[in-house]
């Protein structure tokens, strides 16, 4: 039995490392401009936490085939160096790579979080809500309307409560289910939600960002690649939240400002 | 043990049959009683699992039967996906609480703490009572949901503010299931409070003479760190119940902001903050994964040096471990809110300790393996889980790696890769620690031997299918596969579902292994063969006194100790082990002073 167990664990510990080794399961081509510190990092951590799994399970494995079920003759005997020598080496091998990706992993996190966006960002506000995103682009004015939670309603497609009549600046906020935004230009997301906990995710942007609400949060980033991604929701939110999306399309410049045009002349 | 004001209460040995088995003052019945809770808790957590795989990997398949647990939820059998949500509300709650923290923690630790310390019983037998029967109410309210309006909560295990907070507006279950979730979850605190206000001056106080604290066995001192951890973790989750539902009842708005609107309709609420919840729980949360696991990391260390026949490498090493696991839980809880909104910088303060805390796992893990060389290991059920243990904790332990860095969380958050990180280092490896834990005591809790072959079968099926379900979650997390989904109607995730299919078969046979050890349990329990006071040649308290124990433990002779705990690998009149309360004296090369 237990030579048994031993080439089990064996089995397992390569079978399971294989799937990651051919990226037969993996994460989409990153389309964004940061996401490559983030592919990095996690190649890296893979790398080390890879090998620490498959030496700890050989291992645990060669020391149950060699030392189990032992005569009554056998001697015990105790690992050279005993203790002291494993808590050097976790405090040396774990510690340095503890430092190692803490101190790398900065980077990747601070391009996208402790860095302002610039100034000629283009601004997007997303709202999400029980149970699809909704997007909003200033207008030529360049300036958000104000939003008055007590004028939302769904019914009547007034998904921000915006009011027109009143507030100059929102009568030209153009309102989308849609989100599209033009490559290599940097995107300034403001993130508010009307009801409960949501998330923003699209994975080729290597972007995830929870709502909360009452707290409007902002995100920046840079789409690198045309094309058409899924938005979706990542925070659990009720009934629908499975079923929570929107897309997301990167087009050029000119497709950007034509379709922001078609948009308008829909409102 | 030198203190003259504490003592274990000197209760009459009961006589009534209420006094004896249902309200009864005795630990050791109040450990069966959670033991108990936990098995049948486990076995409902199991059976929700199998509903919640079979409609992820086949959605519009009919559950035989399920339309009878709700009508509107599972009309014609084929669960809605509120109910998906509802039900793994349940079971996410039902595993972590009701199992993972009473198995390993308040039943095992109830029946062997105050033997192997070397006591009667704990000061506060009352109190421990209570903290039983208020934990079985806590249980019996959750169950409740199932049977009130519209069912159960669907907010998850973590229930984030404000879904939990505005009340039925919110989706079904958002209004008395989760006041009943609430109310379950504050007494369930109450419960391990007064488990951990028992569980510390026990360690402390009411020691046997010569029981220095270096001469606790392992599993004692896991128990005593456990307790100190729950001491603090519960008493923050508890308060933070009680302000959800006031939220519910009297119109507070702790955790609800102004100018919410749900269903075109503004809520009437102001002035608080979501964010404060996931603060709260997480300060319990985290804690609480270490609150699973120690007790395993003790059990598994205590059981593999009785089959290796030798101390492990330093006993010492291992409590200062697990001691340093406990206070860097408190420090790490942000990595779960990486992403949350809360301040980025934050989120770096909260990554730092999270990788530090991999350097005391690391070294237990390592104490554990390396101890392994040069032992004459003896593999049964108790030491082949015992393994099992470790490589799971290893397993899902360097997952731990990615999920603690922030920048890799943006991509790995609220995704399968979380769920097959938890589900692995504290489910599997927990469940692998409290089956360990009954093959080798049950002889001592229940006077019988369990089955052998059936205990090596049952391993063998539960370790290959733990690994077929949960190292595929890993996978299909960096995919990008979300959790919480009751279906994948997502472009990107639809090519995932065969692999959701293999692990919805490779769920329902594991689960089915589970069988194999209920069965073994009950059988063993009325016919097994009888069990000998000490059938692993073990050298702990536990193993010097009668079996099954006297309800003072020790027959009225209280033992004294003077041992090591460990002393194996030596040669004395019994074997190559001297107990801890035989004053033979042996020569022995593994005193650590």
């Amino acid at each position: 039995m237990a030579k048994f167990v031993a080439v089990t664990i064996i089995v397992i510990a390569v079978l399971s490392a294989i799937p990651i080794l051919l990226h037969t399961w993996a994460a989409p081509e990153d389309i964004s401009t940061h996401g490559h510190l983030i592919d990095e990092q996690t190649s890296e951590t893979m790398a080390e936490a890879g090998i620490s799994f498959l030496a700890a399970q050989f291992l645990l494995a060669i020391f149950i085939w060699m030392f189990s079920n032992r005569g009554p003759d056998a001697k015990i005997k105790n690992f050279p160096g005993g203790a002291k020598v494993l808590v050097i080496a976790a405090l040396l091998l774990v510690g340095a790579e503890v430092l190692a990706l803490g101190v790398f992993g900065v980077k990747a996190w601070a391009d996208v979080y402790l860095v302002a966006p610039s100034a000629n960002a283009i601004p997007v506000q997303v709202q999400a809500g029980q149970f699809a995103f909704y997007f909003r682009y200033p207008g030529p004015d360049g300036t958000f309307g104000p939003a008055h939670p007590e004028l939302i309603n769904e019914g009547s497609q007034n998904f921000f409560g915006l009011d027109p009549e009143h507030d100059t600046d929102s009568r030209d906020d153009i309102v989308t289910a849609e989100m599209a935004i033009p490559v290599n230009k940097e995107i300034h997301l403001l993130m508010h939600s009307k009801d409960v906990g949501h998330s923003f995710f699209v994975r080729e942007l290597r972007v995830q960002q929870d709502f909360v609400p009452g707290l409007d949060v902002s995100l920046h980033f840079t789409a690198t690649k045309v094309g058409k991604y899924e938005i979706v929701c990542t925070q659990l939110c009720g009934l629908g939240h499975y079923n929570m999306k929107a897309y997301l399309s990167v087009m050029s410049q000119q497709d950007f400002d034509d379709w922001l045009k078609k948009e308008q002349a829909m409102q | 043990m030198h203190d003259v004001a504490a003592h274990a209460a000197h209760h009459a040995p009961p006589t009534s049959f209420i006094r004896k088995y249902v309200f009864s003052l005795d630990h050791k019945v109040i450990g069966k009683q959670y033991y108990a809770l936990a098995l049948v808790a486990a076995l409902v957590g199991m059976v929700l699992s199998w509903i919640m795989r079979i409609h992820l990997g086949w959605t519009n398949a009919a559950i035989p039967g399920l339309q009878l647990l709700s009508k509107n939820g599972a009309p014609g059998g084929v669960l809605t996906p509120e109910y998906y949500l509802q039900l793994m509300t349940m079971h996410g709650t039902i595993m972590v609480f009701f199992v993972l923290t009473t198995a390993p923690f308040a039943a095992f630790g109830n029946f062997f703490l105050p033997i192997q310390v070397g006591a009667e019983d704990m000061p506060f037998p009352r109190f421990n009572m209570m903290s039983f029967w208020v934990t079985f109410a806590g249980f019996v309210v959750l169950m409740a949901a199932f049977f009130v309006g519209d069912g159960p909560s669907l907010g998850g295990w973590t229930q984030y503010a404000p879904l939990n907070a505005v009340g039925p507006v919110a989706g079904p279950g958002q209004g008395m299931g989760v006041v009943l979730w609430m109310a379950s979850i504050a007494l369930f605190c109450v419960g391990q409070l007064l488990g951990s206000l028992n569980f510390i001056p026990t360690t402390l106080d009411l020691r046997a003479k010569g029981m220095s604290l270096m001469r606790l066995p392992l599993t004692a001192w896991a128990w005593f760190i456990t307790s100190c951890m729950g001491l603090t973790a519960f008493a923050v989750l508890m308060p933070a119940c009680i302000l959800v539902i006031l939220d519910h009842v009297a119109g507070t708005s702790f955790f609800v902001p102004s100018n919410l609107v749900i269903n075109d309709q503004l809520q009437p609420h102001s002035g608080g903050s979501t964010l404060l919840w996931q603060h709260l729980f997480w300060f319990f949360g985290h804690p609480e994964v270490y609150i699973a696991i120690v007790p395993g990391i003790g059990i598994v260390s205590h059981i593999l040096i009785t089959n290796m026949r030798k101390p492990m490498l330093s006993q010492r090493v291992i409590i200062y471990s697990m001691g340093a696991l406990a206070v860097l839980s408190y420090m790490v809880y942000g990595h779960h809110m990486f992403v949350s909104g809360m301040n980025p910088v934050s989120s770096l303060a909260f990554s730092f300790p999270t990788l530090v805390i991999t350097i005391p796992a690391t070294i237990i893990v390592l104490i554990q393996v390396f101890s392994l060389y040069g032992s004459k290991l003896r593999i049964n059920s108790a030491s082949l889980f015992a393994l099992g243990f470790i490589s799971m904790f290893v397993s899902g332990g360097v997952s731990g790696f990615f999920l603690a860095q922030p920048s890799i969380d943006i991509m790995l958050h609220a995704t399968y890769f979380v769920v097959g990180h938890f589900h692995m280092v504290m489910g599997v490896a927990a469940m692998f620690g409290i089956f360990a834990a009954t093959y080798f005591w049950a002889p001592k809790m229940f006077g019988r031997m369990m089955n052998e072959t059936l205990g090596r079968i049952h391993f063998w099926l539960s370790f290959v299918g733990a690994y077929c379900i949960f190292m595929p979650f890993h996978y299909l997390g960096m995919a990008g596969n979300i959790r919480r989904y009751s279906s994948f109607p997502d472009d990107f995730l639809q090519p995932l579902i065969p692999v959701h299919r293999w692990i919805t078969v490779a769920a329902l046979i594991t689960g089915a292994a589970q069988l194999i050890f209920v069965y073994n349990l009950i059988h063993s329990r009325f016919w097994g063969k009888p069990a000998p006071d000490n059938p692993w040649e073990a050298t702990s308290l536990e193993w010097s006194t009668p079996t099954p124990p006297p309800w003072d433990n020790f027959a009225g002779k209280l033992p004294v100790v003077y041992h090591d705990p460990y002393q194996y690998g030596v040669q004395s009149s019994v074997g190559d082990y001297v107990m801890q309360a035989s004053p033979e004296q042996v020569k022995t090369e593994h005193d650590e002073k």
